[in-house]
């Protein structure tokens, strides 16, 4: 077994899988099961102010999308900060922290963006012993409206600000996470950057309507017939949230500021493809949600095992896709390739043929017995029929080589040659 | 109770009420809304579905499917019933295994095909339960079409016409509608009396009226039809059934398969019906397999299908097969009745076995006997009662792809005509077809 043992930003803990802040780390009697099921670490709930607690509707608080076998695909919440006494978390926390000193165990803050309740909550958290705080600039829902959560995420100013006075009256790591509400996430993360953050944490949810209930006319879930929008999370935001730890990964301005994964991480592989993006570790809360805390156990089988198959150390693993990802226009316009289809594993379902027929390129042919072959002149290897085949590995892309004549555009496969060179590219400027 | 299966002779009440009640439930319930959720998502939407095209009346399957993925099963219904109109009945008693089933591609993929007949029961149950009838008439046309059999065929021909505005008579020789629907099939396909709700909720169409107890050739003549009517569609069914051809085939208690499941299915009380201790059922069809079935959970002690050729041809499908021998049925193959035996009733019957050759089946001249104090003879049923001028071939009514006889204006279709296996779903599309054409060479 490969050893998993993480140390993101001088925090240790077993293995780089911790719960998010969310419902499932609100109590220490869910933190403690979540310790003995195997989890790495945990972001304690986001604690608020010193004063009555918020408070949830008692309503419906998520929604979801399904797939097939109603799997559940991606959920959105309405739920705000906990809704406990602050002087109740921060005696479980500690009761927790001193039970379980192998274990990462992260508090989430949010109070209001004045300096005063920024000390004042720092001051109230000082002898927990936690090992950390993580800084709740992404709540999309609620506590955006009173000023906090993404309202402050979204402006790059507000993060710097915080982080700077978070830094000045602690000497706690500190862990900004970064709302997806926002045009270009590069721009918060640097100024978490500027404010001396040791790291981000990122995606926070995603602004979202899961349903629309057609009986009532109202957004789903429905408090007395009415809806607000919610947080996205779940297998279904993981691109997104993807595409954003990659750019902060990969962002100049950025490069080196340690990141926790955030968005849909459900198995080992998940929690891997973040890593190789750059996330330092990951942090789960919908899978656990959907299938309980003994998830981990699997996460924590697979990326072992892909660690010993690979003969790789797990800091190995941290950014080694990162140099990987480029612009588009950096592309190998000469790279072909050209769908195959495996007669041995067809079905005959037809799928690839309707969406190459209807929606693409008119590149598979179908016979009378259902026999589906690829026409390499017509093929642009878009990959749908890959896609839309149930069947894994029956239709493949195959590499052409260099040299190797494509039918469709009648010219061999060449060097690499990228759209800068190329010559439709009106920017391009001919050589004198 | 004072008989059991081993009571000798053929008696009633074998077996206590309540167990029999209970072998002649619904041998395959229906699913309930959450299965029908899970079963509809294994579809793959295919292209150009190979299912649909098995399925005889090209029902759009992955459309019915998809609709009950999306909550409208109801919408599903109406495209299973604008290609079949007793895609209800179809839904229980079609050899699915054979046909739609056998070629969905998760059939191919995993061995376990998408469940469409039980689906299919799904929806077109669900907009039964609703009693309302999802077509409704064109304007009516004026003319008068007279279909002679109620079965399947003669149904299916009848709703079509009457929802292209003609007025339709269907006349049969039996004192209800249904054909083998009603009096043939095993009971435990269609309880709760479906097949009679099956009927009535047809009706609802309008412009139908049944005429029980009225035979061709008896009652009618189809020459009167012809002058009364503008056109005429006959589903008059196979009312013969063929003899083993074997000395001592009139001894008491010999008698064909299908007269004994009609009795069964008429009977309003299953505990007072009859059924021997040792039956065997001659034939190797679904006929055979639903005889000898229903004997053995009336309580037969032993039940042996017989069955002159080798397992693999016969027209019972591997599950049908498979439901008879769970059930506790036996299954012999390769030997032909050559004599029965018993002194005025039916003691034993012997048979010899035999084997294929490239010139036909021969016996091997080894013999063997099976007590039987009953012999249900499934070995096939045969045209009777055609009427004079028609084109007959290979012992059926010659009709074209759209059921046109050799006589003009008379059309027929169902088991009677020629073209298509003597299926349910089969003649449903027979009789919808030619009421299309019907239809065109009335209107043209």
């Amino acid at each position: 077994m490969a050893n998993l043992t993480s140390n993101f930003i001088g925090i240790k803990s077993p293995n780089p899988f911790w719960l998010a802040s969310a419902p499932p780390t609100d109590k220490k009697y869910n933190v403690e099961r979540a310790y003995e099921a195997g989890w790495g670490g945990v972001v304690w709930k986001t604690l608020g102010s010193e004063g009555p607690p918020v408070v949830n509707v008692s309503g419906p608080r998520y929604g979801a999308i399904w797939g097939a076998d109603r799997r559940l695909l991606g959920l959105n919440n309405i739920e705000l900060i906990t809704d406990r006494p602050l002087e109740v978390n921060l005696t479980e926390i500690k009761e927790v922290k001193r039970k379980w000193r192998d274990r990462a165990l992260i508090i989430s803050l949010m109070v209001p963006c004045d300096e005063d309740s920024w000390k004042d909550i720092l001051h109230r958290i000082e002898d927990t012993e936690a090992d950390g705080v993580e800084l709740n600039f992404g709540c999309p829902h609620g506590m955006a409206e009173r000023g906090m959560g993404s309202a402050v995420g979204q402006v790059p100013e507000y993060i710097e600000m915080v982080t700077r006075w978070v830094k000045k009256h602690s000497r706690m790591p500190c862990i900004v996470k970064l709302t997806p509400n926002i045009t270009d996430v590069r721009k918060p993360a640097e100024a978490a950057k500027r404010g001396g953050a040791d790291a981000v944490s990122l995606i926070n949810t995603i602004n979202s309507i899961t349903s629309v209930n057609l009986d009532a006319f109202s957004p789903e879930p429905m408090i007395d017939g009415k809806g607000t929008h919610g947080g996205y999370c779940g297998p279904a935001v993981k691109p997104i949230a993807m595409n954003m730890v990659a750019e902060i990964a990969r962002n100049p301005e950025t490069r080196g500021l340690p990141i926790s994964g955030i968005g849909g991480i459900t198995t080992w592989r998940d929690a891997a493809e973040f890593m190789a993006l750059g996330a330092g570790n990951v942090q789960v809360c919908t899978a656990a949600m959907t299938y309980g805390f003994k998830v981990v156990q699997e996460m924590i089988s697979g990326l072992s095992e892909y660690l010993d198959d690979k003969g790789m150390a797990l800091d190995d693993l941290v950014g080694k896709a990162t140099p990987n990802v480029t612009d588009w226009q950096f592309l190998n316009l000469n790279y072909v390739t050209k769908a195959q289809i495996s007669q041995d594993d067809c079905i005959k379902c037809g799928r690839c043929y309707a969406a190459c027929e209807d929606t693409s390129h008119q590149a598979i042919a179908m016979s009378a017995d259902r026999t589906f072959t690829v026409k390499d002149e017509e093929c642009v290897a878009c990959n749908l029929c890959v896609n839309v085949c149930p069947v894994e590995n029956c239709i493949t892309m195959v590499e052409k080589p260099k040299g190797w004549l494509d039918p469709r555009t009648d010219r061999k496969v060449g060097d690499y040659a990228n759209w800068t060179t190329h010559p439709n590219n009106p920017s391009v400027q001919a050589a004198e | 109770m004072t008989n059991s299966p081993l009571t000798p002779g053929v008696v009633a009440g074998r077996l206590s009420p309540q167990a029999i009640a209970a072998n002649f439930h619904d041998h395959e319930p229906p699913l309930d809304r959450h299965e029908a959720h899970v079963a509809a998502d294994r579809c793959y939407f295919c292209h150009d579905a190979p299912c649909m095209t098995a399925c005889p009346t090209s029902i759009d399957i992955p459309l019915f499917i998809r609709q009950i993925a999306t909550g409208t099963p109801e919408a599903a219904a109406k495209t299973i019933f604008s290609q079949n109109i007793l895609g209800g009945m179809c839904a229980r008693v079609c050899p699915t295994e054979t046909l739609c089933e056998e070629a969905c591609v998760r059939e191919t993929a995993e061995g376990k095909p998408v469940e469409i007949g039980r689906l299919q029961r799904f929806a077109t149950d669900t907009l039964m339960a609703k009693g309302v009838h999802p077509f409704s008439r064109a304007k009516a046309t004026g003319k008068k079409v007279a279909v002679v059999g109620a079965g399947p065929a003669g149904l299916s021909a009848a709703h079509r016409l009457a929802m292209k505005g003609h007025d339709v008579v269907v006349f049969d020789a039996r004192p209800k509608a249904g054909g083998l629907n009603e009096f043939g099939l095993a009971a435990y396909k269609t309880t709760n009396g479906f097949a009679q709700k099956e009927v009535d909720w047809l009706l609802k169409i309008g412009g139908i009226r049944i005429e029980p107890g009225k035979a061709l050739g008896r009652d009618l003549s189809l020459a009167d039809l012809q002058k009364q009517y503008d056109a005429v569609f006959l589903s008059i069914g196979l009312a013969g059934v063929n003899a083993l051809r074997a000395p001592g085939e009139d001894k008491a208690n010999v008698r064909p398969a299908v007269d004994f499941i009609s009795e069964l299915r008429q009977s309003g009380n299953l505990s007072s019906l009859p059924v021997g201790r040792d039956v065997v059922v001659i034939g190797g069809g679904m006929t055979a397999v639903d005889a000898a079935v229903q004997s053995k959970l009336l309580g037969a002690e032993n039940v042996t299908i017989v069955y002159r050729r080798g397992q693999e041809k016969m027209a019972a499908s591997g599950y049908e097969q498979e439901h008879a021998t769970s059930a506790g049925v036996k299954i012999v193959t390769n030997a032909a009745p050559v004599a029965v035996h018993g002194n005025g009733a039916v003691q034993e019957i012997e048979f010899a076995y035999t084997e294929d050759t490239p010139q036909g089946l021969k016996q091997t001249g080894e013999t063997f006997r099976l007590r039987a104090d009953t012999v249900l003879k499934a070995i096939g049923q045969t045209l009777t009662g055609a009427p004079e001028g028609l084109a007959v071939e290979g012992g059926k009514i010659k009709v074209d792809a759209t059921g046109r006889t050799s006589l003009a204006g008379v059309w027929a279709g169902g088991d009677c005509a020629t073209g298509g296996e003597d299926l349910t779903v089969t003649a449903v599309a027979e009789g919808r077809d030619a009421a299309e054409d019907i239809h065109a060479s009335l209107m043209a």
